[in-house]
């Protein structure tokens, strides 16, 4: 199966939508609650990440019996430095943002963490793919 | 414990999401930071914040927290509301800033 959601960059009011709906279809899937739990997670940040950091996103979702992929490409300012990035606490989000609470420089790793899979590419000016994938059985890993 | 109780025993307000009042408390969690509450809050869990805005309730609905706690009387804004009330997790005032409700849910959840 195969989903397709749009992401509006500076849209906070949706923020934690599309990881709503796929949190339904994994309920309705009867994927584990540990498993779509994790999926959740990595899901939701990387959302906030493009509402937060890019101007628009698509998130693909591609469900077979064995895992969940999910592809998010953004138009976006892109990531400079990836590594420095993905440190925990390091934030670009602007002083407003923090305010609300987002902005924590947890996100990605917090995706890190609960994914069995993460890569990202960027290229700065244009944009950001980051891939997640979990399994839904920790043998297939 | 159920949320109501809670609400009775700590003089709770309750803002919204009175359907979710029988929701049962299995432990909370004190963070204004969403990314800490979406990464290590625990599903039935209390969350008490000072942050007013719809997010906590995606959040919280994500997380399938049981309810959500204001510190310091602050007004939740009318969209937090309509999604507490859609989702039936109740959101609860208190004066009381985050240290004081914190101590005293503490308490009370360690009691029984
Ligand atoms: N999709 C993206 N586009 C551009 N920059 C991004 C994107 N995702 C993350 N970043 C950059 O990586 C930093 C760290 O991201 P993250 O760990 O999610 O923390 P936060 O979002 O709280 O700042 C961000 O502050 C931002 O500079
Ligand atoms: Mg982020």
């Amino acid at each position: 199966m195969q989903y397709r959601y749009k992401i509006a960059g500076g849209d906070f009011s949706n923020a934690g939508s599309v990881a709503s709906s796929v949190k339904k279809i994994l309920r309705q899937l009867n994927i584990s609650h540990s498993v779509s739990k994790r999926i959740v997670i990595a899901l939701y940040e990387g959302e906030v990440n493009i509402v937060a950091h890019a101007y628009s996103g698509i998130a693909d979702v591609e469900i077979d019996s064995e895992k969940i992929r999910i592809v998010l490409t953004d138009k976006g300012p892109g990531i400079p430095d990836i590594p420095k990035a993905m440190e925990e606490g390091f934030s670009t989000a602007s002083p407003q943002v923090r305010e609300m609470g987002f902005g924590a420089g947890m996100g990605l790793s917090n995706m890190k963490k609960n994914s069995d899979t993460m890569n990202i590419t960027s290229e700065t000016g244009k944009g950001t793919v980051v891939e997640l994938i979990n399994y839904f059985s920790t043998d297939v890993r | 414990m159920k949320i109501a109780e809670i609400v009775s025993k700590l003089d709770l307000t309750v803002i919204s999401g009175i359907n979710g009042l029988n929701r049962e408390v299995t432990g909370g969690y004190v963070s204004d930071l969403l990314s800490d509450v979406i990464g290590n809050a625990k599903e039935g869990s209390i969350w008490i914040t000072l942050q007013t805005h719809q997010n906590i309730m995606a959040v919280a609905s994500l997380k399938e927290l049981a309810a959500v706690i204001i510190v310091k009387g602050s007004v939740p804004e009318s969209d937090t509301v309509r999604k507490s009330n859609e989702e039936n997790i109740p959101i609860l005032s208190t004066k009381a800033d985050t240290f004081t409700i914190t101590g005293m849910l503490f308490k009370l959840l360690e009691k029984k």
